[in-house]
């Protein structure tokens, strides 16, 4: 029934044609997920190296939350940003439902937390070993951050990761928030559902083929950098 | 700091792909857009007008909800009595009859129920149910899952009685539930657009169709703007005269798959 090889071959055939529509579609699942990825990290690392460096009352529950979080819905929040976005939502007057803003801001808050949680834990571990260095020099508190979340780029780069790979695979968020219009907000995902529902699933499979070889080019191509830079940081 | 770059961030990637200035958010039944109509029609009615038309495709029951919250300008749906319910609420400022096409009932070629050549379709379901073959419900609150609650309202079957065992509600779109439908040997009601369209049909043949009851009429209305000041109701109401007018229900007329016409354009003249 399910032919594989077809579908590795509708795969091929879609990225050799260089198909303007694809090409489309493939654009602006990048320019939304890595602009939400970016979005996330800018929130995330500086909370979650925040808490790592932080003790206070009720810490443990801040952490479960965080923790908890990273297994939010997608299509909660969807439901959530649309429910806010709508013209009959506060956010309304913005316009901006059913564009690729709307689309960032869905993916940004659900993979926020993935950020936070798991740089929490990267800076956690490394603050502990540097906690007395840190204090011998009198550091201030944002200054330790900055320290760590520097120290720890490397490892931050594998969280950014993660926060892209959520992202770039989810369809629940973009799908509602997004509407999934042709020539506007359709991304791999949502096409990926679309062909399924009219019954197309060797063209749904291998736009499923390219979206993953999208997640190994992008994954490729950190790999790549990261190697560059700690080559020329030993040079 | 970072919240303003992150605005500023949002605002960049956000601008250059807004909606053009004359154009319009069409809130519409899934089977007008995965027939390929829309592909087919929309760039001739752009041509003729310059106004842009973004397509949402959802079912039935969330495309009314969503011009309700203003999120569209105009509606094309196909559960005639929620459009009429839709203006008399002053949502939207008129309803016209479209087009149609009729609904039909597919199932696997082994016809488990023997309900094949059937056309009534009160007694097809009766016989389904008293076969205790499996029945795929769209079970989402669409234009088609509506029609197909009165059909079995008109039957002396409850089938909520045999939900989860042989009536199967799978509460997604059309498509999904032609696939769950065919992937576990069920029978499915399906607009026909669809289902000529529809390309995993495997041994799946259409069993009962042609009973009046079948009858699936599409409307178009423009949401108001007294109630929705947001919308674009000159090009909403431009699109909604271009396909009742005669050039429209031409090109609606045109359109066929696989040499069939899916659509039957029948707007008052």
């Amino acid at each position: 029934m399910l032919d594989m090889g077809e579908a590795f071959g509708v795969a091929v055939a879609l990225v050799l044609s260089g198909d303007g529509d694809l090409m489309e579609i493939v654009a602006l699942s990048l320019r939304v997920s890595l602009t939400a990825t970016i979005a996330a990290c800018a929130i995330g690392l500086p909370v979650g190296a925040l808490v790592a460096t932080s003790r206070f009352r009720g810490r443990g529950a801040v952490l479960v939350v965080m923790n908890a979080l990273m297994g939010l819905p997608p299509v909660v929040v969807g439901l959530i940003v649309y429910l806010h976005l709508s013209r009959a939502g506060p956010l309304g007057f913005l316009g901006l439902l059913y564009t690729p803003a709307a689309m960032i801001i869905a993916q940004t808050i659900l993979i926020a937390p993935i950020t936070a949680a798991l740089s929490r834990q990267v800076i956690e571990d490394m603050h502990a070993e540097y906690a007395d260095h840190f204090r011998s020099l009198c550091l201030s508190t944002r200054q330790t951050v900055q320290a760590l979340l520097w120290d720890a780029r490397y490892a931050l780069l594998t969280v950014a990761l993660a926060g892209f790979g959520r992202a770039v695979a989810e369809v629940g968020a973009v799908m509602i928030v997004g509407g999934n219009i042709d020539h506007l907000t359709r991304v791999m995902t949502t096409a990926i559902a679309l062909e399924t529902s009219k019954g197309d699933l060797p063209l749904a499979l291998g736009l499923g083929i390219v979206l993953m070889i999208l997640a190994l080019g992008v994954n490729a191509l950190v790999h790549s950098l990261r190697l560059t830079a700690v080559r020329q940081a030993y040079a | 700091m970072t919240r303003l770059r992150l605005a500023a961030l949002l605002c960049a990637t956000a601008l250059p792909m807004a909606a053009s200035a004359d154009s319009i958010l069409v809130q519409s039944t899934t089977s007008t857009a995965n027939s390929g109509l829309y592909t087919y029609l929309l760039p001739i009615f752009t041509e003729a007008t310059g106004i842009e038309v973004n397509v949402v495709a959802v079912g039935t029951g969330q495309a009314i909800r969503n011009a309700r919250n203003c999120d569209g300008d105009v509606l094309l749906v196909h559960a005639k009595p929620a459009e009429e319910q839709f203006v008399a609420d002053g949502r939207g400022t008129s309803r016209t009859d479209l087009m149609y096409n009729d609904f039909v009932i597919v199932g696997p070629a082994d016809d488990p129920a023997g309900v094949a050549g059937l056309e009534d379709v009160q007694p097809a379901l009766e016989k389904i149910a008293g076969a205790g073959a499996l029945f795929a419900s769209r079970g989402d609150d669409s234009g088609t899952h509506k029609k197909e609650v009165s059909l079995w309202a008109g039957t002396s079957v409850d089938p909520s009685t045999g939900s989860g065992d042989w009536y199967r509600e799978t509460g997604s779109g059309m498509g999904a539930t032609l696939n769950a439908g065919i992937g576990m040997g069920a029978y499915v009601m399906t607009d026909r657009a669809t289902w000529i369209s529809f390309k995993n049909k495997q041994d799946y043949q259409i069993v009962v169709q042609g009973d009046a009851d079948l009858f699936n009429q599409y409307g178009v209305i423009p949401v108001s703007p007294e109630v929705c000041p947001s919308v674009n109701a000159d090009a909403a109401q431009a699109f909604a005269e271009w396909l009742t007018s005669a050039a429209g229900q031409e090109a609606i007329g045109a359109y066929m798959v696989d040499g069939q016409q899916l659509f039957f354009p029948n707007a008052p003249e």
